[in-house]
């Protein structure tokens, strides 16, 4: 059984090690925002931050989190780079199907986090690997421009 | 405490044949449902969750809240947004207080008023066919609001206005919000009659309206059939055969059964299925099988031999889609004659969330919830396998995380598969469907591997004379429910849309399809923009090769062409003018060629221009800078939600245009995943300028037309920054060659 942090919560969900977080959380623990695109950590649909860096839940074992700090969707508004990200996601209307969007906003934040005010080629960089076939690129890095002045 | 209370008078009020019911609903009646089992709602507020058989459009709470039924999917599209506008313009709701909530399987209220009695969203039908349908819904709403007030009042209906969900009469003084008046309005019996706004009165539609599942999105709490979690529910994970046509012979499910948590493995027409609480489990559940397939009605052929086979029948007349004039006379005396030949891959739609399907059996029949796109349709095909009355399914219709057209499959493939689980283990539990996104990607029903082959003859001014097309490619409606509808005298009309409607006055115009269902199994589908996503390539790239053939500008010698088609060439000179079509591009940094080129093309009664611009490196790669895009869908409903239909279009079609290609070799799919199958990411993303043009006409769509001008513009663009023509997709690296 693994033990570790959840959005504040300490929890040991009752599955075997090699589970990966991503259908720990989904699964295990009911917290749906976390999504299922590829499983091969190709799409970022299933972004969450550990210890505060984005990873790919999908390709990450339970084991590799023990005693860590998990953040999802559903607690990323704890922070005020959280707030801020998914306040200019919804002033923009960045959305469209929205099924990547938990892991887009989770890499913006994480981004935000560690340098506040990143160019058009930061944010390519460290957006790219997460897929949005909406292809809302255009207003998420719109987005990411808006959430850092706000930060400002 | 029967709180709810509805209008029980009804009255047909579309000559359509739609029949509106109008209902007001206390809120104390909204069940808390399960959190993983409603319907799909979104909305600012707090999720109005009510177990209500719904049978209306507009619900209005005592707690102020307008609920929007919405009859169709949203699959990203912004239709919940654009469905409650329309009803909130005509009720003069306050923006804020209107929520929206996914509307039940129920065809005689809910159907697509352009497919006759069938429900489904699709062919970016949704606002086209509910503009007045939903404006009336509103209109009625308001009516009785009004006359609740007048009667509270006692004064007259006239001296009662509404604004912004406040209901007032201003000689007195008195105000009063919709939730006071609810239960008196629902006393009332419906108007006979209501009046639509003029739209010049407009307060919204053609304004700024947020989208309405903005925070549900953003905040991980919007609900799609992936995350339904049901009580006692299973995960069922599916072997597929490794080629179409195979089946399974034998199954040896020893180890999968050993895998701690599996709780069943079952045989299915499609595969076999292994279930087990969770996903994870049911995967190396699979992973663990051992399915001897039976192959011998199995295809193990390759997309190159049939491109090797389209290019022999291309040689040969087809069956005629179009035919003006005498095209074979004029080209075989033209002062000069151009051809072409253009091939197009299979696609996958490779939406984010890979297909799924959540059933429940019980005594009454059955429950699905699913991003669900065909509800007729699938209500049917799963009633058929479950032997229910197709009204005994009930389809919850949650939000689908992309769709592209994928989830209305015409033979509802992964619900029938969910379906014969469900009976293979006699709806003992409720079923989860996954499937991985290798099961999509290699799943089949793409978008179909096409070849066209165009002529066109050019007088001595150049101007063209006669243009032959001849089309090559497996048929989409053939042996669906819709064949003897869109299939005529041998053409399916979503093979040559596109096409058989070229919109340039050219004397001899012949068109014509090859069918080729008959030399392979690889099931086809409808893919975001369905025939026009070849047809407007193929159509466009050839009037650029005309253009230049001819010596003249690719816009001019294009206008010249579209006098009777005014709406053509006003998104043309739109997106041309914006462009800055004719000056001189600024000169690359890098030192790379650049170049402009220029795509027109109407689908689904909307027209759309671009103008596409490019550098080229010196190895051949290149970058895409900006697009500039003219669209015209007569009145502009929610202006952000066509931009934005526009900017997702043209980067759904870069994808495709760059390195968009699912290919067979011995009959088996040589992708499974995003790293072979690769998908537009955001450093690919070009600058996206949208203009709309000021319309009066009626709405028409927006989801699937600013795909198909893309391609062609591009590839317009490449060959002016370098002289070299591509004419088969994806574009790839052949510029490097």
């Amino acid at each position: 059984m693994t033990t570790f942090i959840l959005n504040g919560q300490r929890v040991s969900p009752d599955l075997p090690d090699d589970t990966p977080l991503l259908w720990a959380l989904r699964d295990g623990l009911d917290l749906t925002g976390t999504k299922f695109g590829c499983g091969m950590g190709l799409c970022g649909a299933c972004t969450v931050h550990l210890d505060g860096e984005p990873v790919r839940a999908c390709s990450t074992p339970l084991s590799a989190v023990a005693g860590k700090k998990v953040t999802t969707i559903e607690g990323v508004d704890a922070a005020r780079a959280g707030q801020a990200v998914q306040a200019a996601w919804q002033k923009l209307d960045v959305v469209q199907c929205g099924y990547c969007q938990s892991g887009q906003i989770m890499s913006a934040t994480a981004l935000l986090v560690a340098n506040p005010r990143p160019t058009d080629a930061e944010i390519d960089a460290a957006m790219s690997g997460n897929i949005c076939r909406c292809a809302t690129y255009v207003r998420i890095r719109a987005a990411i421009h808006e959430a850092a002045t706000a930060l400002a | 405490m029967k709180t709810r209370i509805e209008n029980v008078s009804r009255r047909d009020f579309f000559k359509a044949g739609a029949g509106l019911t109008l209902a007001l609903v206390l809120p104390s009646a909204r069940g808390a449902a399960a959190r993983v089992a409603g319907p799909g709602i979104a909305g600012s507020a707090p999720a109005v969750a009510a177990a209500f058989e719904a049978n209306a459009f507009v619900r209005i709470g005592t707690d102020n809240t307008v609920t929007v039924l919405a009859k169709h999917l949203e699959m990203g599209q912004g239709t919940y947004t654009g469905l409650a506008t329309l009803v909130a313009e005509e009720l003069d709701a306050d923006w804020a207080q209107v929520v929206v909530e996914g509307a039940p399987a129920d065809a005689a209220r809910y159907n697509n008023l352009f497919w006759g009695p069938a429900q489904g969203t699709g062919g970016s039908t949704a606002i086209a066919n509910s503009f007045a349908q939903m404006r009336h819904a509103g209109a009625t709403a308001r009516a009785m609001l009004v006359q609740a007030a007048a009667g509270r009042w006692k004064v007259a209906a006239e001296s009662i206005t509404i604004s912004a969900g406040v209901v007032s009469h201003a000689p007195s003084g008195r105000k009063a919000g919709f939730g006071e008046l609810a239960e008196a309005a629902a006393a009332l019996s419906l108007p006979a009659t209501v009046t639509l706004k003029d739209p010049k009165d407009f307060t919204l539609i053609g304004k700024h309206a947020p989208r309405k599942d903005s925070v549900a999105k953003t905040t991980g709490r919007a609900m799609f059939t992936q995350d339904v979690k049901l009580p006692g529910m299973l995960v069922a994970v599916v072997a597929h055969p490794p080629r179409f046509g195979a089946t399974v012979r034998g199954v040896d499910d020893t180890a999968a059964r050993a895998v701690p948590g599996v709780v069943d493995v079952v045989r299915i027409p499609s595969g076999v299925a292994v279930l087990a609480g969770d996903y994870w489990t049911a995967r190396k559940g699979r992973d663990a099988l051992q399915v001897d397939w039976d192959e011998t009605a199995a295809w193990r052929g390759s997309s190159a031999q049939l491109l090797a086979d389209y290019r022999r029948l291309a040689a040969t007349p087809g069956a005629v889609a179009r035919n003006d004039g005498d095209a074979e006379a004029a080209l075989g005396k033209a002062d000069k004659v151009v051809e072409a030949e253009f091939a197009f891959p299979y696609l996958a739609h490779a939406a984010m969330e890979p297909l799924n399907c959540v059933m429940k059996l019980d005594a009454d029949g059955c429950e699905v919830w699913n991003g669900e796109q065909f509800q007729t349709v699938d209500q049917a095909v799963v009633a058929a396998i479950l032997g229910l009355k197709p009204e005994q399914v009930k389809l919850n219709m949650l939000f689908a995380g992309g769709s592209f057209g994928r989830r209305a499959n015409p033979k509802s493939d992964y619900l029938v598969e969910t379906a014969h689980i469900v009976k293979a283990i006699g709806g003992r539990a409720p079923v989860k469907l996954v499937w991985s996104r290798e099961d999509d990607m290699r799943g089949g029903h793409y978008r179909p591997l096409y070849l066209h082959r165009l002529r066109a003859a050019l007088d001595a001014t150049g101007r063209p004379q006669a243009w032959s097309q001849r089309i090559v490619g497996q048929s989409i409606m053939l042996g669906s429910p819709f064949e003897s509808l869109m299939i005529k005298d041998g053409v399916d009309a979503t093979s040559v849309e596109g096409a058989a409607n070229l919109p340039y006055a050219i004397p001899n115009l012949a068109v014509d399809l090859h069918t080729t269902n008959a030399l392979t199994k690889v099931p086809v589908q409808w893919w975001r923009s369905v025939g026009s996503s070849h047809t407007g390539f193929a159509t466009e790239v050839f009037m650029d090769e005309l253009a230049l053939a001819a010596g003249s500008d690719p816009v001019a010698y294009r206008l010249e062409l579209l006098a009777a088609h005014p709406r053509h060439a006003a998104v043309l000179q739109l997106a041309a003018e914006k462009a800055g079509w004719g000056t001189p591009l600024q000169a690359a940094s890098d030192g790379g060629r650049r170049g402009r080129g220029v795509a027109v093309h109407e689908s689904f009664n909307s027209f759309v221009a671009q103008v596409v611009e490019t550098t080229v490196a010196a190895d051949g790669s290149f970058r895409v800078d900006r697009v500039v895009c003219a669209v015209d869908c007569g009145i502009a409903v929610n202006p952000d939600v066509i931009r934005a239909q526009m900017e997702g279009g043209i980067g759904f079609a870069l994808a495709a245009a760059l390195s968009g290609e699912i290919t067979l070799r011995d009959g088996q799919v040589e992708q499974s995943n995003f790293h072979d199958y690769t998908v537009l990411r955001i450093n690919e993303m070009l600058a996206v300028e949208v203009h709309i043009v000021p319309s009066a006409e009626k709405p028409s769509g927006v989801g699937e037309p600013g795909v198909p001008p893309l391609a062609p513009a591009l590839v317009n663009a490449l060959y002016a920054a370098t002289g070299k023509r591509i004419r088969r997709l994806p574009i790839g690296t052949q510029l490097q060659g």
